[in-house]
Order: structure tokens, then C-alpha cells, then sequence
């Protein structure tokens, strides 16, 4: 199952259509760490609101995403995790600790927008 | 095996989601709300996958159970992997050897009602949980 990336300007969209082993996460991580270097990508949203379970591994990974295509000049927001999912993530004990997250996809290019408009507004003085 | 148990055997990371997705079919046959279901589902996750870790190959049955008419799902992972020296350890939160974020064991016991695991050095570990509908 290969997750489908969208590229509109500089932002990368990678939606996922389906449950994902755990191999097809770390796919789509290395895929997206790839491609902001090699297209010039400021941004990346990950929607994960087709996936029924997140368990340690799948949050764990998705935290690298953020961490490393924030290395890679890059903001990533998170976005669709749905509300059973939200609910299980706090039981397990598990965080997305520095990771932007969004209800859904129209928010999170809103929240990138922000958090570019912030780093550019850095940037400039 | 009785009707209407299920089991999944457990070799790959693809296994890890068909027996997730088996737990979530049988906990909604059985009337566990969404949330539980989802709680469920991430218990079998976690213990699933720490057969591929640790052990290479092992099972997970689940059972519809009652008791004095309260609906239930009975989930054992079972494998003949290496086993846990020191299962009290491999509770705790953050501990871990393959690392992993630690969590697994202990989340899966904060997702289900009940938890028990039983290991062998050499032998192999066995997890019982069992939730009921609220």
C-alpha cells in the first residue's frame, strides 16, 4: 500500500487511503524526506484520517516525519486524527510532542501558512 | 476452537494489521462502542507487533466470552519466541530492548480491562486481556 503524495507549489500532501503496516509508514517517511530536499518543499501535510488504529510505531513515525523534513527545511502538520484515535493515543500514553496538528486538510495548509508567514517574519529582521 | 473465534497468525508488520483489523471486527460483532473498539484494536496492535519483534513468529486468538450475561472479547498472544526474563520490568512504562518507544506492553494493559502475561525464558509469552462492553 503506497501512500499517494499530491504536490501543489511547494507543499507536499500525502493522504492515506488505508491501514498502513508499519513498513508502508516507514516508506512514506523515507518518500517524504526525499522529496522536500529534491523539490524544494517548505511544507507537508500528512492526513491520516483514514487510519482506525495509531499505535506506538505508526505515532512514532509520524513524529519523524515532522522531525525530519523539519531538518530538511520543511513544516509538517499533521491532520484527521480522528476522535476514538485521539482517545486510544492518551490511554497508550502516547504524545506528537512538537508536532503541528490540524482538524483536517483545509486547516492544515492554513496552519502551515502560519507557521511559514512566522519563520519568514523571523527571518527578515 | 469454538464458533466465532478467530485466529491470526503472526509473521510480518502485515500481519500486525490483519489481526487488529480481525479484533475490531469481532469487538463490533460483539456491541463495543467505536472508541472501545478502537481501544481494542490498538491493544492487539501493540501485542501483535511485539511478536514480530521479539519472538519472529507467534498467534492471536479472540474470542466473543461472557460472563453472568456480560459481553466480552477474550484476546491471547501467543508465541515461542526467546520469552521475558523480567515481565514486572517489561511493564513498566519506557522500558524497552528492540527500541521501541517501551510502551507497548503496559499501553495495551491501560487500553483493556484486564491483562495478564506469562513468559518463559526460552519458552515463549503468552498476554491474556480481556474487556467487557460498559
Amino acid at each position: 500500500m503506497t501512500v499517494p503524495i499530491l504536490k501543489q507549489g511547494d507543499v507536499l500532501i500525502a493522504s492515506i487511503q488505508a491501514a498502513l503496516s508499519d513498513r508502508d509508514l516507514a516508506a512514506l517517511r523515507d518518500e517524504l524526506a526525499d522529496r522536500v530536499g529534491r523539490l524544494r518543499i517548505r511544507g507537508v501535510v500528512v492526513d491520516v484520517t483514514a487510519l482506525d488504529v495509531l499505535d506506538s510505531f505508526a505515532s512514532r513515525t509520524i513524529r519523524g516525519i515532522a522531525y525530519i523534513t523539519k531538518l530538511r527545511g520543511a513544516d509538517t502538520v499533521v491532520v484527521g486524527i480522528q476522535p476514538e484515535v485521539a482517545f486510544a493515543m492518551v490511554q497508550l500514553g502516547l504524545t506528537l510532542d512538537g508536532v503541528t496538528t490540524a482538524l483536517d486538510l483545509e486547516e492544515g495548509l492554513e496552519a502551515l501558512r502560519s507557521l511559514r508567514s512566522r519563520t519568514d517574519h523571523l527571518g527578515a529582521r | 476452537m469454538a464458533p466465532g473465534d478467530a485466529r491470526v497468525l503472526i509473521a510480518t508488520d502485515a500481519d500486525v494489521v490483519a489481526a487488529r483489523q480481525k479484533g475490531r471486527e469481532i469487538a463490533s460483532a460483539r456491541g463495543f462502542s467505536a472508541t472501545d473498539q478502537t481501544l481494542i484494536a490498538t491493544a492487539i496492535s501493540e501485542v501483535a507487533r511485539n511478536i514480530v519483534t521479539y519472538a519472529g513468529t507467534g498467534r492471536i486468538d479472540v474470542s466473543p466470552i461472557d460472563d453472568h450475561g456480560r459481553a466480552g472479547i477474550l484476546v491471547i498472544a501467543s508465541d515461542e519466541g526467546p520469552g521475558i526474563p523480567d515481565t514486572a520490568l517489561a511493564m513498566r512504562d519506557g522500558y524497552s530492548t528492540a527500541n521501541s518507544l517501551g510502551l507497548g506492553l503496559p499501553g495495551a494493559k491501560r487500553l483493556m480491562d484486564e491483562f495478564e502475561i506469562v513468559s518463559t525464558v526460552g519458552g515463549g509469552t503468552t498476554v491474556t486481556m480481556r474487556k467487557w462492553v460498559r
